[in-house]
């Protein structure tokens, strides 16, 4: 063990953490509000897809905000159809996710190379070189942002009108929030950082789009933010011990050693049954708002 | 006027379907494709002669099952999507039993059997954790679809290789196989086994008393509680149940599908009934006859979709576009209202914008 393997896989260990605690603590915001959004996979393959066709049009910082850009979009309608429409939140999210899964295969095709588009080098964004391999500035973003949505859930007034509308709409409303409009803009400001962790894996982590990029990350969001029990400090936390596990099947199954003991597929299920772990070794003593979940409706 | 509550589920359900298919035409379009080219190659794929309708119904059988996975739980206030990784695991216990040099007159019938249990023994872990530690099914099922697969790639890849072929497994033995019903097509005697599950659960949820109960629970769980039904046992029966037709899923579409009766690595041929099927599900609006109606429009979209590839050169990819949206019109319970409302408002602004 020297310094230069620690750093090494601790910078691997960031780089996969980034696109979970991007889309967890933006999931923090929407179900803060009271909206739970599964449709955040899809959310993700679709800004990988925006995002890297943003970055070929106009360069890497052009494709990060087309990726949030699509997020918000996404979010959006997400948002619409479960306040002002009153819409089951989970079946709505269920049907993004298919057409998210739909829509970046037929893209693809649609570009050429099934299943595959790799995003040339100069679109990449650039990385920070450091001794020990370089790393993303998304990783300062994914590390920064928790921390801003702590102080603007649990510091601010409007943290506070976001709370209450999730925890108790009938005495938001009476007070003059306005609950459709708050929760809407909650839930796309969450799903903006869902698109913007999918562009980061197409322009920046990966490389490349593939209709499978998304490889169930925005579940593993969902699942940290149980595991957070909405504090947006917890998210990090969480979104490190998958990377952590995330980046070391990669780095082991390239290992002949450990190959031989340990077949790679046992080693590729560790981030999913990890994940299954931590939820069940937290959950009880998570509180989470009362109203998540359910449209609301004037009486 | 008050239509019965069957007539506003159905036009709900067609207001979604005509919205999806628009949402899909602008796609087609605004990708330089021909939308009218190309829904006609669709239909006509689907449903235009024997051949095309019999590989709709081929492709029915098994979201027929899977849909049933979800509905079971979706009726009694679960959320369920863990039919895909079940049914990986079904169908390679049906694969798994050609494995053994079996008599033909039980290989048939043990297949059948593994398949079941493998798919309820894999909803296990999502139903204890729920019933014992309150983890949401939503987060455990996926996480286990995903487990699933790596292990099913394991399996594929080590344990019931084709020692001939290594990219697939061990066709399954001929005894064991559904036999074709339609010769020529790929639709099996599978269908019959998916229609039967369908009627059991009908009369299951429907006829029984654990019907009802599951079916309160999902309706108002405070009220269930209050009743003397015990939450933890509707979980495990709802979550088990499910599980036999996820398992039952793989078994018929691995023994009744052919050229091949086997799985290749990766999976290409089950992966996805699962998720389709909770679609299916959603657009039989959770009900088994529903379901039936929905899996063959759902079937038919896919067989269709292969000739919409062919002929208009439309990606098959954009029929789970369509199915996707269909889905979130659904999610908004008012459909109808919205509807005419919608017509209400834009009446008078067409009148306008003509005459302006």
């Amino acid at each position: 063990m020297n310094l230069e393997f620690v750093g090494g896989i601790l910078l691997g260990s960031l780089h996969a953490m980034v696109p979970i605690t991007l889309s967890a603590s933006g999931e923090v915001i929407g179900e803060s509000a009271g909206l739970f959004n599964i449709g955040l996979e899809g959310i993700i393959l679709v800004s990988a897809m925006t995002g890297a066709l943003g970055a070929e049009a106009g360069g890497p910082a052009v494709g990060l905000m087309v990726g949030l850009g699509t997020g918000f979009v996404i979010g959006l309608i997400f948002g619409g159809v479960c306040t002002y429409l009153k819409g089951v939140q989970l079946i709505a999210g269920v049907g993004i996710n298919l057409f998210a899964a739909g829509m970046v295969a037929f893209w693809l095709i649609h570009l050429g190379v099934p299943g595959h588009h790799a995003v040339a080098a100069e679109n990449q964004l650039v990385n920070i070189s450091t001794p020990y391999g370089a790393f993303s500035p998304m990783i300062l973003v994914a590390i920064a942002l928790p921390v801003f949505i702590y102080i603007l859930l649990f510091r601010t007034k409007l943290g506070l009108k976001i709370r209450a509308v999730g925890e108790n709409p009938q005495a938001a409303d009476v007070a003059g929030i306005k609950i459709h409009l708050l929760r809407l803009l909650a839930t796309a400001a969450g799903a903006s950082l869902a698109g913007l962790a999918g562009a980061y894996l197409s322009i920046d982590w990966l490389g490349s789009v593939t209709k499978e990029i998304s490889a169930g990350r925005g579940f593993i969001a969902l699942a940290t933010v149980v595991f957070s029990g909405l504090n947006p400090l917890l998210v990090l936390l969480g979104g490190f011990i998958f990377g952590f596990f995330d980046n070391l099947a990669v780095w082991v199954a390239t290992m002949p050693a450990v190959q031989k003991v340990i077949p790679w597929q046992f080693i590729a299920m560790a981030p999913y049954a990890v994940t299954l772990l931590v939820v069940t070794g937290v959950i009880g003593r998570t509180k989470f708002p009362a109203a998540i979940g359910t449209p609301y409706q004037r009486e | 006027m008050r239509f019965p509550a069957g007539i506003d589920e159905l036009a709900k359900t067609i207001i979604a379907g005509v919205s999806g298919f628009a949402v899909g035409a602008v796609i087609i379009k605004l990708y330089g494709y021909d939308p009218i080219a190309a829904y006609r190659a669709l239909f006509n794929g689907a449903f235009g002669d024997l051949y095309s309708f019999s590989e709709s119904l081929a492709n029915a059988t098994p979201l027929i099952l899977t849909a049933l996975t979800f509905a079971i739980g979706f009726r009694g206030g679960m959320f369920n999507i863990g039919a895909e990784g079940q049914l990986y695991l079904g169908a390679l216990a049906a694969v798994a039993v050609s494995f053994f040099h079996l008599p033909s007159a039980v290989s048939f019938a043990l297949s059948l059997i593994c398949a079941v249990l493998a798919g309820a023994l894999w909803s296990l872990p999502a139903a204890i954790l729920k019933a014992a530690r309150g983890v949401h099914e939503v987060i455990s099922t996926i996480m286990l679809n995903w487990i699933s697969q790596f292990l099913c790639f394991y399996l594929i890849a080590e344990i019931l290789v084709d020692p001939r072929r290594a990219e697939k497994t061990i066709s399954v033995v001929e005894s064991a196989r559904l036999p074709l019903l339609v010769p020529g097509t790929s639709l099996s005697y599978g269908i019959f086994i998916s229609l039967f599950a369908a009627i059991i659960v009908y009369l299951l949820l429907w006829r029984t008393v654990i019907g009802f109960d599951i079916r309160a629970t999902g309706y108002n769980p405070l009220a269930a509680a209050y009743a003397g039904i015990e939450k933890w046992k509707i979980i495990l029966f709802v979550f088990i149940t499910g599980g036999l037709t996820a398992g039952l899923a793989g078994a018929v579409h691995v023994m009744g599908r052919p050229p091949v009766y086997a799985i290749y690595g990766g999976m290409p041929s089950i992966k996805g009934l699962g998720f389709e099927g909770l679609a299916v599900a959603m657009i039989g609006r959770n009900h088994p006859i529903g379901i039936i109606f929905a899996a063959i429009f759902f079937g038919g979209l896919l067989a269709g979709g292969r000739m919409m590839q062919l002929l208009a050169t439309v990606p098959l990819e954009l029929v789970r576009v369509v199915e996707g949206m269909v889905v979130l019109f659904l999610a908004i319970p008012e459909l109808v209202k919205l509807f005419s409302w919608l017509r209400k408002i834009g009446t008078p602004l067409i009148f306008r914008s003509k005459r302006s």
